[in-house]
């Protein structure tokens, strides 16, 4: 029972970076833009939520400093992509390759020692229920805010009138442009967005999940939850249950390694990755549900007419 | 009175044209008023101006003796200007609801505005179902979509962009009451077109374009077609020469029980389709955008392929697994909807567009391109089909759409083709080149080739076709002589009003049965 528990918390824990990340690259691509510079934004995140913690700043302090890094770095894209219109997938890369640069220069001076991890919640009577407590109310704050964003992103994409806006700005810049909606600045708020989001998967790395700052300690995260946005076909839902598979895998192989069994560890250490890809390319069959959800115009710059 | 909207001196340019050139016109409260013109006169440039989508690089617009002066289609709303354009600014992944709430202030909530839409739809004769998605609708639908989403903002001046151009000949008179209702009320109704019966049957009073100028300004009901025809073209129209058709004994291409899924859910099934075109005969299909023209024209050209290798037979050949370059080599060209991008390679120079397809013949030897000969290929085409461009360098996007359509055409033809494909071939082309065009079709299927027009225009159909075929719905129709039906029969074929089964016992049936 011990390590159902393991396993369970473990996956909901491991999973968590990636409902950040692949959530606000939803929004993005949502609004018709591909940023493939995740990985640079969640690197700004960690780097600045480790550095504000060593520098003696509180949790919260450090957790937004992550999510402000991550938001401040995606508007480098923003100029580049929404702006100057310069080609997306280009701007993106130099994105996820600057952000990886700067994370490894800023961290040089953090040292290798860990710092304490964010402390779980403990709620009082409900923690301490049997087997329920340890279940669902013995995680860190940020593992409730990933799963409160998700309501929130599902929410506002499919029941606010923002949320059909963007969408649909998404699908025709033009004939939103052609009614009046200020694509432009929509796009730069949902790029924002999708910063802040990775900043905060960045600083959920660096502070909770292995509380403690090593050069491009994401491994590959970014582009796991770029991945995740296509094969979940840009549904929220798909995205937060690829989310958990890849965390279960991850723990999953963990436990694999420890009990020895007989298959190299690097094998066992692709099998989330994958195993996620895998059962994506399966549920992203459906050719009809796909043109539903894909964003029409995504990557492809706009320019309002004159 | 003062006049609803009044331009005074607006100018616009484009590099390389002035598409709007000096332009001032009123219209009053409650007028329905034409702005007519060719293709390329400069009536969706003006339009666009009115409603803020452009801007004009100079001259006035005042709304109701007011000065509009930073423009932009937020502003156009606020003043009660609202527009239908003629490609739909509609979003097909969500609901017809959920797309009005996004041109409409202050909408509470999608179930009160359904229940709005549901009145409006009502009062106006337009119904439609708020709660379907768009892609799921009809051309048709579609445009009420349009008109009803523009109405819910009680608009002072409407603006519809060639909204006829999608609609059936029975959905034309239904759209032509709900706008003399409007007008009735006290809305201002500009309607651009550049079918003259509709303006006279509709307008108060016309203004017409050419070449971004006005020309002339009439009361169509008082005026005579022939007079508004001498203002639009400013010239005689040609005339065209259709002989009586030859059609030889073998068809060249034969289509049985074709069915296939559509490959994309905006696109339509194709149910069991047949039909033949023979060899020194037009053969038409009609039809509303969107029932399955795309996927036949796929079908046909090779571009999709189909596992049953004689639902299509190109001279006697079963050819429906061959590519596209197998069936050129059979002897089909093809003449495809999208001029730029499927037709040619907008940024690629002419002689290099017609290698594309003339590579059979003589521009290419031993797999290297013989750049003297190809050039003169195209340098021939360009006489022969006076082609407006600059020698076979020019670029394919740097001519105009009408041009562009002549090379295409030209280029197809010089391939001598057993069999001529072409997909809407004087759409956004001018009545000069239109004519050209068309009696070109008529020359090559006289001279011996079968010829297979795709078309939304009636009017085109009728003048060229030998045959005409109206696909509804994916299925299309029994084959129908031109000179033994009439729009009326076809328009109901088109709205799929006229089960298929009827057409066998009515005035079309073809004596040249296989």
């Amino acid at each position: 029972m011990d390590l159902f528990v393991a396993i369970f918390t473990g996956t909901i824990i491991a999973a968590t970076p990636l409902i950040f990340a692949a959530l606000g690259e939803l929004v993005v691509e949502k609004s018709g833009v591909l940023n493939l510079g995740i990985e640079g934004m969640m690197l700004m995140g960690a780097a600045f939520a480790f550095g504000a913690v060593v520098a003696g700043y509180s949790m919260p302090v450090a957790i937004i400093a992550g999510a402000l890094a991550g938001a401040v770095t995606s508007l480098l894209f923003g100029v580049l992509a929404l702006t100057f219109l310069t080609n997306q997938y280009a701007a993106g890369l130099a994105l996820a390759i600057f952000g990886s640069g700067v994370s490894a220069f800023l961290g040089r001076g953090f040292g290798s020692a860990p710092i304490e991890a964010l402390q779980r919640i403990h709620v009082p009577l409900l923690s301490d229920i049997p087997l329920i407590g340890p279940l669902f109310f013995h995680f860190d704050p940020m593992v409730y805010l990933a799963l409160l964003m998700f309501v929130v992103i599902s929410w506002f994409l499919y029941r606010t009138k923002s949320g059909l806006v963007l969408r649909t700005i998404g699908e025709s810049p033009q004939t939103a442009h052609a009614i009046g909606y200020p694509v432009i600045k929509i796009r730069y708020m949902a790029v924002l967005f999708g910063g802040l989001m990775a900043g905060l998967a960045g600083a959920y790395l660096s502070v909770a999940y292995t509380p403690l700052w090593v050069e491009n300690m994401t491994a590959g995260k970014g582009w796991i939850a770029l991945a995740l946005v296509v094969f979940a076909t840009w549904r929220p839902l798909r995205v937060l249950l690829g989310a958990w598979l890849f965390g279960g895998m991850t723990i999953l192989q963990l436990q694999g390694q420890a009990l020895g069994l007989a298959v190299p560890s690097e094998l066992l250490s692709a099998l989330p990755y994958l195993a996620t890809i895998i059962v994506l390319v399966i549920i992203s069959q459906n050719r009809q549900m796909l043109a539903l959800h894909f964003p029409a115009s995504l990557a492809k710059p706009f320019r309002p007419a004159t | 009175m003062i006049p609803r909207l009044e331009l005074r001196n607006i100018c616009k340019r484009y590099p390389g044209v002035v598409a709007n050139d000096d332009i001032s016109m009123s219209i009053q409260p409650g007028e329905i008023h034409a702005v007519l013109g060719e293709n390329g006169a400069g009536k969706s440039t003006l339009m666009k101006i009115i409603y803020g989508a452009a801007q004009a690089d100079s001259g006035e617009i005042y709304c109701d003796g007011n000065l509009i002066e930073a423009h932009n289609p937020a502003v156009s709303r606020a003043l009660g200007i609202e527009m239908v354009y003629q490609h739909f600014a509609l979003f097909e992944s969500v609901s017809v609801v959920e797309n009005i709430a996004l041109c409409v202030r202050n909408a509470s909530d999608l179930e009160s505005l359904a229940a709005r839409i549901g009145e409006l739809s009502e009062r106006y004769g337009m119904p439609i179902d708020p709660h379907r998605r768009v892609h799921d609708l009809s051309v048709g639908e579609r445009q009420r979509v349009e008109i009803i989403r523009c109405l819910l903002q009680a608009p002072k001046l409407l603006i519809l962009d060639e909204p006829t151009s999608v609609l059936t000949p029975q959905a034309v008179v239904k759209l032509f009451e709900t706008l003399r209702q409007l007008a009735a009320e006290g809305c201002s109704i500009l309607y651009i077109s550049h079918k003259l019966d509709e303006v006279q049957e509709l307008c108060d009073f016309a203004t017409v374009l050419r070449n971004g100028k006005v020309t002339g300004t009439a009361r169509p009901k008082e005026t005579t077609s022939l007079e508004l025809a001498r203002m639009m073209v400013g010239s005689k129209l040609p005339e065209m020469h259709v002989s009586p058709p030859l059609p030889s004994e073998k068809p060249v291409l034969e289509v049985r029980g074709l069915s296939v899924t559509a490959r994309s859910p905006f696109g339509t099934d194709l149910k069991d389709v047949s039909f033949n075109v023979h060899g020194g005969e037009i053969v038409g299909l009609a039809g509303v955008s969107g029932n399955g023209q795309a996927e036949l024209v796929a079908l046909l050209s090779g571009e999709r392929t189909h596992d049953r290798n004689d639902a299509i037979r190109i001279c006697g050949t079963a050819a429906a697994r061959l590519g596209p370059d197998e069936r050129r080599k059979l002897g089909v060209a093809f003449v495809p909807e999208e001029r730029l991008g499927r037709g040619a390679v907008p940024p690629h120079t002419l002689w290099e567009n017609a290698v594309l397809t003339a590579h059979r013949f003589g521009t290419v030897r031993n797999g290297l391109v013989d750049r003297q000969k190809a050039g003169a290929f195209a340098k021939s085409i360009i006489d022969k089909f006076k082609v407006k461009a600059n020698g076979p360098q020019s670029t394919a996007q740097s001519l105009s759409g009408g041009n562009l359509q002549k090379f295409i055409v030209g280029r197809e033809i010089a391939l001598q083709p057993k069999l001529l494909l072409v997909a809407q071939p004087t759409w956004g082309v001018d009545v000069g080149a239109s004519a050209f065009i068309r009696q070109t079709l008529v020359d090559m299927s006289r001279a011996g080739a079968a010829v297979l027009v795709v078309s939304e225009e009636l009017d085109e159909l009728f003048e060229i076709c030998d045959r005409l075929l109206v696909i509804c719905q994916g299925r299309v129709s029994a084959p129908l002589v031109r000179t033994a039906t009439d729009r009326e029969e076809v328009g109901l074929l088109m709205t799929g009003l006229n089960g298929n089964n009827a057409i066998a016992s009515g005035s079309g049936e073809f004596a040249l049965e296989d």
